[in-house]
């Protein structure tokens, strides 16, 4: 066994729960538990973020840190819950592949992710082979997770925890991206989750329910 | 020093059995309290049993003798994995003869003797209970496993002593697979001691029963020594969750009698904690549909083979 | 740690000569049923307990060979010209002729009481075919030269092929012989192929073979056509379909011959080619092994959970233990390939210690589905159950062939198990990439295939034994006589000894991996009853103090229980919820047994259902689960040889100036290329 100094043991474990509630949020079904979930996924980041930017004593890492923790643990699950609340809608249906297909679907992915990483590892000086690993399955796993839904709002938040993979990969390649991009980034995901609940709206407007296969019958040719 | 050693191994089983009851009575009272209703007493396991003990034993015209045997086997099974268990000291001698997965066979064996004893009578619950305990079991049982040899991998040993003695020692370090494996853990022990959302051990409704359509058919000593049985299991999996996740105040090394008693407290501390949980977990959840449980066994099993998976890649 | 073996060759192999009388008696016994072919009494009363004991003296034989360690080798001046017979003994053999000889021992006394007159095949006729499937099968262990190997082999398939149709007049049994035939002899064609690759340019002896230097992809290929081969006599997904057609056709002493020794004669094939005549593996030969044998366990598994015909359903199961024992074979060959010696042996060893268990517990249930077969007439689980009250002696020793066969310490299933997970444990320190991080997860396979097993067996225990009977004829079955008990007690005996004491047979198994792999574990700690073989690993196991405490525990509160509360028990019909109109009907049958199974991994069966309409008179429900590997490939396959063989067939026109001409335009192209070159 190697021994690792401690705070990278501690970002280690910080990685591998964010991979924990990549698949919590894979293996349930409950919106309201999917919110928290994520909100959970955004507090284990800002950890991490705290706990890099404690390790390098870089500054803006620190403001990052702040901005997810006020971004991702606070307003977006509140924003979140308050659309649950509004549009009525606590549970998704039967996903399109059941729970343990879609998991196991997520094992491989697992697997591929960590190939993947290996070259990247040795482009980035900074990052180590399992962080940039579960960056890049969290990612992945997120589009599953996206794909095996039906309703619109889980799939928001596959895309809102989509977005903490890129984040955690970005920071532990190279301790985090510029400020600029990371506020846009910010600020995108905030107009898209209103965006998006607006939209929302208009779809059960339209079609009194927020199951996206109603979508379908929007195509053109019959 | 053998006798010694013995007399401490028996001393282990002995505290175990004696706890076991208390563990349950715990948890139900934790329930009512936090159901806001009136707790039944610490106690109330122990009047259970000693009422079963005293009662005149019903058995059914059709039933074979192994029938009558499978709660003694059951029992003992449940009595043999106390000892094995480090719940408070890790050198005994039966460790030696029975690692983790030999623990996980002898589960088993109590499963299967008791599921064959529910096929027994011929009843239609019986037969209904023996399915759905097989059901839970053949996902829980290698989800356990798993979980298990996770650990054994990080300490290079199947033996649950040494993986304890690894975790007290701190040679290990953080290890990040564990918070897959305790997730996992949790998953079956709730599923394996027929707890809220997999099983409702209060009632027998027979959409939902498991572990109850099993017994339906005993009485009397028989059934509390199934009772006193599932007690143990209870117990006997929240001591393995300790020895993997929370090793801390387990006396470590060679030990007496006395030795032993030291740890006494820091388990009683671990076990009124973990009752705690247990209760709060079985609270906030809701009682899942029968053909949902496979679905929530084969997570836990998934949630195992990623901790071996985060293991592999992480450790290497 | 390498242990070098240098082989030690008497002069005179007096062992292998022993070997060899033994199996000319097997030979001459069944020969002998000739002389009153239609004697019941002959057969059963002398002829197979005659047999029964040649097979206790060729496992002594083999167990004397096997501790002595040696190598004996003979030529025997039969068969072609020039071509003469060479045989060979050593541990390798010894371990499986042991197999062999201990478990036909026990199955020939079943089958002794077992036959009776009137059913297909004249009992005497019936007895030469099932002795020379016997001397067959050990030639095939002794055999070492291609020619006599495959001699033997085909010998067994073809003595194998007769008693599976014993009962011939029945369509569906042909059907299953066919079928049997077929992939034996495909399977046969594939070995004859990797001899032929092997041999390279010197002669057919296998001691020529492990002299050849092969390339690395000739190596390959004659590895995997071995693979294809053996594995289709073992019955390894995807060539396994004759098992489950093959093994319920037969009666049940060849069922049970069949799944505990003739599946094992292919493992031996595999360990002899790759670990022995191949010379030292190539790691990533293994993987092949060890992804279908792994595919294998779950495949077998989940197939035998949903089987309603009982023999089918044991099958199933022993195709899931010969993926059980390919994982341990591809894990040897791994390991052994990545210079990891100590592990090799390991794996090699719960390969081995699996071949042995799966002998001895699946002939023990094979022959007691024997048993209740002839009680009762049924295969069908549906139409059994509470056999426990009228065959005490079947069902009780039945049920530790079940309790062994699921994985239960301290029985011998266990041992097996134990010690494949243990060098499955040292997966990750494979010297490659992703290698390492895939074999772990190989044993979550395994593990989950262990729980399917106890599924499996509850329901096969517990739907046949247990509960009430289904139908009104079963109150009249009745227990099996004294011969066909010892022989059930025989295996059982063999079960719990290979439970109890596995360091001595691990010491005795030691001589193998010496021989193959080079290397030995350490069998026993200190204590001397523990068995540790784990290489530098702090691990033990011990059955017998397990069981000693176990038995004082339980014991000890049926002592206490007793003492203190001594109520008195009454004898009162089912509770059953109140529930007053109880039926043996409304037990589970064992579809329904079978349904969570079925639920979970629908994906896996192709299922037809017939659900009865709502206010049918007369409902009926029936469910037919299908493999659907026949339609994904073997009905194509079947269908493109088909069209093959009708595009083929056009040359045959049947005209005899047609025919000339073929033969005449042939000789012209002879002869203008003779005239070319």
């Amino acid at each position: 066994m190697t021994h690792l100094p401690l705070d990278q043991q501690l970002l280690d474990t910080c990685a591998a729960l964010l991979l924990l509630l990549s698949f919590a949020m894979l293996s349930q079904r409950r919106i309201v538990t999917l919110v928290n979930l994520y909100a959970l996924q955004g507090a284990v980041l800002a950890a991490a973020t705290l706990l890099l930017a404690w390790r390098t004593g870089e500054d803006h890492l620190y403001l990052s840190a702040a901005l997810t923790l006020a971004l991702k643990v606070a307003l977006l699950p509140w924003l979140l819950h308050r659309l649950i609340r509004r549009l009525d809608v606590y549970w998704d249906t039967e996903p399109l592949l059941n729970v343990t297909g879609t998991m196991l679907a997520g094992l491989v992915i697992v697997v591929f992710a960590f190939a993947l990483a290996q070259p990247i590892t040795r482009l980035a000086s900074t990052a180590t082979r399992s962080a940039v690993g579960i960056a890049v399955s969290v990612v992945l796993l997120a589009f599953l997770m996206m794909i095996t839904r039906r309703k619109a709002m889980s799939q928001v938040i596959g895309f809102l925890s989509m977005e903490n993979g890129v984040f955690f990969g970005a920071m532990s390649a190279s301790y985090g991206m510029p400020m600029v991009v990371e506020l846009g980034v910010a600020l995108d995901v905030l107009v898209a989750v209103l965006v998006l609940g607006v939209f929302f709206f208009q779809i059960r407007e339209r079609f009194e329910s927020l199951d996206l296969h109603h979508l379908e019958s929007l195509k053109e040719h019959d | 020093m053998n006798a010694v050693a013995w007399l401490t191994q028996g001393l282990e089983a002995v505290v175990a059995l004696a706890a076991a009851p208390a563990l349950l009575g715990w948890v139900n009272q934790c329930r009512a309290w936090l159901q806001n209703r009136r707790a039944p007493s610490l106690w109330q396991p122990y009047g259970t049993l000693r009422k079963l003990l005293h009662k005149e034993v019903l058995i059914a015209e059709n039933a074979s003798p192994l029938f009558r045997l499978a709660p003694y086997v059951t029992f003992g099974a449940m009595v043999l994995a106390a000892g094995i268990i480090p719940s408070m000291g890790t050198r005994l001698p039966l460790v030696a003869s029975a690692d983790a997965i030999a623990l996980v066979g002898l589960f088993a064996a109590a499963r299967m003797f008791m599921a064959l004893a529910a096929m027994d009578v011929g009843t239609a619950f019986g037969t209904l209970g023996a399915r759905r305990e097989m059901m839970v079991g053949f996902l829980a049982e290698p989800a356990l496993l798993m979980v298990i040899l996770v650990a054994s991998l990080t300490s290079s040993s199947t033996a649950l002593p040494a993986i304890t003695e690894a975790l007290v020692s701190g040679h290990l370090g953080l290890s990040p697979s564990l918070a897959f494996s305790a997730v996992a853990f949790i998953l079956v022990l709730l599923a394996e001691n027929a707890r809220i959302p997999v099983d409702n051990p209060a009632t027998h409704l027979e959409l939902t029963m498991i572990h109850e359509a099993t017994l339906l058919e005993y009485s009397g000593r028989h059934l509390a020594l199934m009772e006193w049985a599932a007690q143990l299991k209870l117990f006997n999996y929240v001591c393995i969750g300790f020895a993997l996740f929370l090793p801390w105040g387990v006396a470590v090394g060679r030990i007496g009698p006395v030795g032993l008693l030291v740890a006494a407290p820091a388990l009683a501390l671990k076990l009124t904690a973990a009752g705690a949980g247990l209760a709060l977990i079985e609270t906030l959840s809701a009682k899942m549909r029968v053909m949902r449980i496979p679905e929530f066994l084969a997570t836990a099993f998934l949630f195992a083979v990623l901790g071996l998976l985060v293991h592999v890649l992480l450790g290497a | 740690m390498h242990i070098l073996v240098h082989p030690v060759i008497t002069p005179l192999p007096k062992l292998l000569v022993g070997c060899v009388a033994l199996l000319l008696g097997w030979g001459a016994v069944g020969v002998a049923g000739l002389l009153r072919p239609r004697s019941v009494r002959l057969a059963g009363r002398v002829l197979f307990p005659l047999g029964a004991l040649i097979g206790f003296a060729l496992a002594a034989l083999a167990v004397t060979s096997l501790l002595g360690g040696g190598i004996e080798r003979m030529v025997l001046p039969i068969g072609l010209p020039g071509l003469p017979a060479h045989l060979r003994l050593d541990p390798l053999s010894s371990v499986f002729l042991a197999l062999l000889g201990a478990t036909a021992g026990g199955i020939s006394l079943f089958a002794g009481g077992y036959f009776r007159a009137g059913q297909g095949t004249a009992p005497g006729l019936l007895g030469l075919q099932y002795h020379l499937f016997l001397a067959s099968m050990g030639w095939v262990l002794i055999a070492a030269d291609a020619y006599s190997f495959l001699l033997a082999w085909e010998a067994m398939a073809l003595t194998s092929y007769f008693l599976v149709v014993t009962e011939h007049r029945r369509a569906e049994i042909r059907r299953a012989g066919l079928i049997y035939l077929l992939m034996a002899h495909v399977g046969a064609l594939a070995i004859l192929l990797a001899f032929g690759v092997m041999h390279g340019s010197g002669p057919f002896t296998f001691h020529a073979m492990r002299a050849a230097h092969l390339s690395a992809g000739w190596a390959a290929a004659a590895f995997l056509l071995a693979l294809a081969g053996f594995g289709a006599k073992a019955g390894l997904v995807p060539l396994h379909v004759w098992l489950p057609e093959a093994h319920p056709a037969a009666p049940s002493p060849v069922s049970a011959l069949m799944s505990g020794v003739m599946l094992k004669t292919a493992v031996y094939g595999m360990l002899r080619v790759a670990l022995d005549l191949l010379g030292p593996p190539v790691w990533w030969w293994g993987l092949v092994p060890l992804a279908l044998g792994l595919f294998t366990i779950l495949y077998g598994a989940l197939f035998a959970a949903v089987q309603t015909d009982m023999k089918r359903l044991l099958a199933y199961s022993s195709v899931e233990n010969i993926g059980v024992i390919f994982t341990g074979i591809g894990l040897t060959i791994v390991f052994a390939g990545s210079g990891m010696p100590a592990v090799a042996a390991l794996a090699l060893l719960a390969t081995l210690y699996h071949c042995l268990n799966h002998a001895m517990m699946k002939s023990l249930l094979f022959l007691g589905t024997g048993a209740v077969l002839h009680a009762t007439g049924e295969r069908n689980l549906g139409r059994l159950g509470g056999l426990i009250h009228r065959m005490p002696w079947v069902a009780w020793l039945t049920l530790i062939g079940t309790l062994a066969i699921a994985g239960l310490p301290p029985l011998n299933g266990f041992v097996s198990e134990w010690l494949l997970l243990q060098s499955f444990l040292f997966g990750d320190q494979v010297p490659h990439t992703f290698v390492n991080l895939l074999i772990p997860m190989g044993m979550a396979v395994v593990v989950l295939g262990a729980a399917l097993a106890g599924y499996v067996m509850v329901k096969f225990y517990g739907v046949i034994f247990l509960g009430r009977p289904r139908e009104a004829a079963l109150e009249h079955a009745h227990d099996c006589g004294w011969l066909e008990r010892i022989g059930l007690a025989w295996l059982a005996l063999g079960c719990l000894a290979l439970g109890l004491l596995p360091v001595q047979v691990i010491g005795a198994l030691g001589r193998v991996s010496a021989q193959l792999v080079g290397a030995v574990v350490p069998q026993a700690s200190a204590h001397g009853w523990l068995l540790a073989p784990v290489p530098g690993r702090p691990v033990s196991y011990g059955p017998a103090v397990l069981l000693t405490a176990t038995v004082a525990v339980v014991l000890l509160t049926v002592l206490v229980v007793r003492l203190f509360f001594p109520q008195r028990v009454r004898r009162v019909s089912a509770w059953d919820c109140g529930f007053g109109a109880l039926t043996p009907r409304m037990q589970d049958t064992a579809e329904g047994f079978g349904q969570p199974i079925r639920h979970l991994f629908q994906p896996f069966f192709e299922m037809q259902r017939e659900l009865p309409a709502p206010g049918d008179s007369a409902p009926r429900y029936r469910i037919a689960i299908r493999e659907r590997i026949w339609t994904l490939a073997y009905e194509p396959l079947c269908a493109a040889i088909d069209g093959l063989a009708n595009i083929a067939a056009r040359v045959q026109q049947g005209r005899i100036s047609v025919y000339l001409l073929y033969s005449f335009v042939t000789l012209l192209v002879l002869l203008a290329v003779a005239l070319l070159s």
